[in-house]
């Protein structure tokens, strides 16, 4: 039997507001528990909401970046519900009159192809505080900071148009690419800044009915997302093939330990009891003011995919991987413009600095190894003062602090010899050295010579400690080598 | 109209009230005398009218994005029931 | 001194008839000796009193202070004061103390007006009695046996009993209204958005809103000024300029054309009231006024539409008190469910708890377009009813309340018998009109109210109107027994 993976996404995004959606308080990352929760944040008595603005252009911004219908007029709504991070007992959320609504997205798959992921709609909400089970309290408490209750989020609700975790993953990096390419999100997702909700569920292949499908909660790792949706799948097909049907439940999934488990039980399945919310008034938006917005927006993604082919003449594989993420793609460009090599700099980026960064999980906002400094790199490997081996022996000390790669080779004297005369000399050296192997080499068919090559230039790179210019010694060597002919 | 046990006790639990016994049965005679009020409605016809969630026809002002909050932990968790390390304790919420 | 009206007082502190100082002792006296009996005052803050009254004669003696500058009031204990308790009537909130002034208060300060206290109400407003209160009920000054009304027992017991000139109120279904009709005196609520809400705790978002109680309408014109404010923290809050309603106080009413609802006076409606309420309406058309019968066809619906939204809209409004970060939390919680269901099932009353109940049905799934959307509809077809016979006439008037003070216990078994004593003063609130009620007579020995109802924002004439009728009338200078000497 074979069967097929009806995927959603549910993505949440922090905004990259100064203040709250509803209050003034500030939403600088990493403060001190409840430092940044003001008493509307803290629902006390009495206190009111008032709206953002830049939340709401930064939804907009969204919106048209992905060219969706705006909602002009938009409204609030309440959900209900009680929990320690949610104080007011309802988080104010927009339900019948999101402020985006439908969009397209397109995504790139590994095989070269694209698919459009339609948006059901985006819209604006706040965020919940957190709770802590552990710390320096007895452990039958949780501890509740609500530094982070109010910050404005936009939940981006995508059709069910993914079909595998590739694809899932794909549209979770374009989104990613898309709000920090527009400014609205740092995009740091260790710090929470982008959430996901994934909606899965499996059917016999060709069939037209959706299966029941589960949501699993609150994944912040590419990495997690997948695992967790390939797990489910499994799980959903086992279920299902040993005659079973599948629970409509919340679930929840540990990166660490590779568990997924359902959430608390459904019986008394929430009903959130939403309705417009008396505090606040119908958002109206005019049409100058979104002319402006999409003035004023910044560039895309795609447009920036396009440009990098056009600019610096990459191939559409590399131009994607490049401009795909904000960040990345500000980090090539202040390379190619230190070192004036595109496609140098594009390889250092897309290879040796991002396998080093994913690796140790850091991000290229903060990479070790800045931009000007990879540039420097780049330009000694270009102007041909260092071979590319001695390169990634550069590239280490740089990552370890030791400067730049210019102070890198000048402290190990690793600068490439490309003086013909001393080359010239060295190659000599090499060969009277090794007259038998000299000889072993005149006494070789010609077809069978160039195998014999190698090991001669092992011999000149080891005396030259490695320094020599492997592309020049390799030209003298012939030469020489055809003079004893 | 009336509203059976049931019932009660699924909205005392949606609205985190507990609702002993011995009074559900008054509670429901109660909530079920408001019913009958408000049941009243259904016999209006209201196709086609708006419905209206506030008074007046005004829009929602937009504020800007500065901070104006000041820090006043102290002064809130003053007032707290249980607090330690700048947290609010509450009995441990078990998934 | 007590028998002066603020107005009166004013002139005195301006001439130095005598000093705050001891206008405010001698007020602070009369709560000591006159209020165990009424119960009209639950927390007096003599000491604050004593001090701001010193510095408002300060400021007097400069010279160039504000009207209300040394003018003892009352705040009704829903009005956050920092540093004061402030309870709503409960004992939720029996403990909590605000590091907040709501506007209202702010604004009182700022004019130099002294508060002597807080006063009692029916828990977080809801009731029409004052027999909720977490403090013990109000007795009407007129009939001890008998109701001050609700939920503003307290003002309107405090100000009738003259313990203070003046206070502050709150009205969602006719809370100012009604116990300034039972009480013998004056008070207005004003447009929606016209007061801001912030600071004052919410019971019904949509219709809650703030207004004055005095003996008479200078003296409320007086408040109003004070009270009424734009405030950018309260989002439904209307940015319209504050007249000076002591400005217009005296046009004549030649030609006022006054719209006599006949829905207001059908069965169940006391005879003793409607002579009252006549005889008042026949004193300003001998005045020049013109009186039209008109009608409001959908008057029979606010009550029902009134008890969907306000206990909806409450529902989600009272789910912030949870015992976590204020208020009452139970001994010795089991866990976070406990907690919640304890601390709120002993820390709201009956009715509160009731009101939750039925809002949260009216807003559950399957429930939700029979009762709240239908509600919000029925409540545009109730302002419809206005604006529609606003086009034909300039105010309209009718009794405030069915019947006059009832006694203790009378209504307390029938909620739905309590919620009619609304009947006539939901309706205003539904449209979010302005609505008054001054005293036109007595029924059985206690006092009787005229209600005014104006179109948006028409407070101005509405006050005119009723201080023109109390320039031919002194209905509102009789004083219950033992109060005025």
């Amino acid at each position: 039997m074979s069967w097929d993976t009806v995927i959603g996404l549910e993505i949440h995004v922090q905004l990259a507001t100064k203040t709250k959606i509803f209050s003034g308080a500030s939403t600088a990352y990493g403060a001190e528990p409840n430092t940044q929760a003001c008493a509307i944040d803290l629902a006390m008595p009495g206190t009111l909401p008032v709206l953002n603005k830049q939340a709401v252009n930064y939804a907009i911004m969204f919106g048209l970046a992905i060219d969706a219908e705006i909602g002009q007029v938009s409204a609030f709504e309440r959900k209900n519900y009680f929990y320690p991070d949610s104080p007011k007992g309802y988080q104010t959320t927009q339900l019948e009159r999101p402020i985006v609504g439908r969009g397209n997205v397109e995504i790139q798959l590994a095989d070269g192809s694209s698919k459009n992921v339609r948006i059901h709609h985006a819209h604006l909400e706040e965020d919940a505080g957190k709770s802590l089970h552990e710390g320096n309290f007895n452990s039958n408490f949780s501890g509740i900071d609500l530094n982070r209750a109010g910050t404005p989020l936009i939940e981006i609700v995508s059709e069910p148009d993914m079909c595998n975790a590739e694809e899932a993953v794909a549209f979770a990096r374009k989104i990613h690419g898309i709000v920090t390419s527009l400014g609205i999100c740092d995009g740091e997702m260790s710090q929470g800044s982008m959430r996901f909700d994934v909606n899965v569920s499996v059917k016999p292949s060709g069939s037209e009915t959706l299966g029941i499908r589960t949501e699993t909660k609150n994944l912040n790792s590419y990495k997690f997302m997948e695992e967790a949706i390939k797990r489910e799948v499994e799980r959903q097909i086992d279920v299902i093939e040993d005659g079973g049907t599948i629970a409509q439940e919340t679930r929840l999934y540990n990166g660490d330990t590779k568990v997924a488990r359902s959430m608390r039980s459904k019986e008394e399945a929430n009903d959130y009891r939403y309705f417009p919310c008396p505090d606040l008034l119908p958002v109206v938006v005019s049409d100058e003011e979104v002319a402006e917005l999409r003035r004023n927006l910044p560039e895309l993604p795609d447009a920036r995919q396009a440009r990098f082919v056009e600019q610096y003449s990459l191939s559409d594989y590399d131009a994607g991987i490049l401009s795909s993420d904000a960040a990345m793609a500000k980090y090539f460009e202040a390379v190619t413009s230190a070192c004036n090599n595109a496609k140098l700099a594009a390889n250092w980026t897309m290879g040796e600095l991002s396998a080093r960064l994913n690796n140790e999980d850091i991000s290229i906002a903060n990479s070790p190894v800045s931009a000007e400094q990879l540039g420097g790199l780049v330009t000694r490997i270009a102007d041909n003062s260092i071979s590319g081996k001695m390169a990634k022996e550069v590239f280490e000390g740089i990552w370890a602090g030791e400067g730049s790669a210019d102070d890198i080779i000048e402290a190990r004297g690793l600068k490439q010899v490309s003086d013909s005369g001393a080359l010239e000399q060295m190659v000599a050296d090499v060969l009277t050295a090794n007259q038998a192997m000299v000889d072993d080499y005149i006494s070789t068919d010609e077809a069978k010579r160039k195998k014999k090559l190698g090991g001669f230039m092992g011999k000149i790179m080891q005396a030259s400690k490695g320094q020599a210019n492997p592309q020049q010694v390799n030209q003298i060597l012939a030469q020489k080598l055809n003079d004893l002919l | 109209m009336n509203i059976e046990r049931q019932e009660i006790e699924k909205l005392a639990t949606l609205a985190r009230i507990a609702i002993d016994d011995s009074t559900i049965n008054e509670v429901s005679q109660r909530l079920s005398s408001v019913l009958d009020l408000v049941d009243q409605l259904q016999a209006v016809n209201t196709e086609g009218v708006e419905a209206m969630s506030h008074p007046m026809q005004a829009t929602q002002r937009l504020r800007e994005d500065e901070v104006t909050e000041i820090n006043q932990r102290e002064a809130f968790q003053a007032i707290a029931p249980e607090t330690e390390d700048g947290l609010f304790l509450v009995p441990k919420v078990i998934e | 001194m007590h028998n002066l009206t603020i107005a009166e007082l004013i002139k005195g502190l301006q001439s130095k008839e005598f000093s705050s100082v001891e206008l405010t002792q001698h007020f602070l006296n009369r709560i000591g000796s006159l209020n165990p009996a009424y119960n009209a005052v639950i927390t007096v803050t003599a000491e604050q009193a004593l001090k701001a009254a010193a510095e408002a004669d300060m400021r007097l003696a400069a010279g160039n202070a504000p009207a209300l500058c040394g003018v003892p009031i009352l705040h009704k204990d829903i009005f956050c004061t920092n540093g004061v308790r402030t309870s709503c009537g409960s004992k939720m909130l029996d403990n909590f103390i605000p590091p907040y002034n709501a506007t209202v208060v702010e604004n009182f300060e700022q004019a130099g007006a002294v508060v002597l206290g807080k006063t009692n109400m029916d828990e977080f407003a809801m009731g029409s009695s004052n027999e909720t209160s977490f403090y013990g009920p109000v007795k009407n000054p007129w009939a001890t046996d008998c109701v001050p009304g609700g939920s503003s027992g307290g003002s309107a017991a405090a100000v009738a009993a003259r313990l203070a000139p003046g206070a502050t109120a709150t009205d969602t279904g006719g809370s100012i209204r009604q116990p300034a009709a039972l009480c013998g005196i004056s008070g207005i609520k004003p447009t929606y958005g016209r007061v801001s809400r912030w600071g004052m705790v919410a019971f019904a978002s949509s219709l809650d809103q703030g207004g004055p109680m005095a003996r008479t309408a200078e003296d409320c014109a007086l408040l109003l000024n004070c009270m009424a404010s734009y405030d950018d923290k309260d989002s439904t809050c209307i940015d319209r300029e504050v007249p000076d309603y002591t400005a217009t106080l005296d046009g004549s009413v030649k030609g006022l054309r006054i719209g006599v609802p006949k829905e207001y006076f059908s069965e169940g409606l006391d005879a003793g009231i409607e002579k009252a309420v006549r005889a008042a309406l026949a004193n300003l058309e001998a005045q020049g006024a013109e009186l039209v019968e008109i009608s409001l066809p959908n008057s029979g619906l606010s009550v029902p539409a009134y008890y969907v939204i306000a206990p909806a809209e409450a529902s989600a409004n009272l789910s912030r008190f949870d015992g976590s970060r204020y208020g009452y939390r139970c001994e010795g919680p089991k866990d976070l469910q406990d907690m919640y269901s304890r601390s709120r099932s002993e820390g709201f009353g009956k009715e509160v708890q009731r009101r939750i109940l039925i809002g949260t049905y009216c807003l559950s799934a399957g429930y939700y377009d029979a009762y709240y959307g239908k509600a919000q509809q029925v409540r545009k077809l109730i302002q419809q009813d206005f604006d529609r016979a606003f086009e034909s006439v300039d105010l309209i008037m009718g009794p405030t309340c069915p019947s006059p003070a009832f006694k203790f216990g009378a209504k307390s078994d029938d909620p739905v018998a309590m919620y009619l004593e609304d009947i006539y003063t939901v309706a205003t609130n539904l449209a979010g009109l302005p609505g008054m009620s001054i005293p036109c007579g007595m029924a059985d020995n206690k006092p009787v109210g005229l209600q005014i109802i104006g179109t948006y924002f028409d407070e101005a004439r509405m006050l005119n109107v009723a201080h023109q009728y109390q320039q031919a009338t002194d209905w509102h200078d009789l004083a219950p027994e033992g109060v005025a000497s």
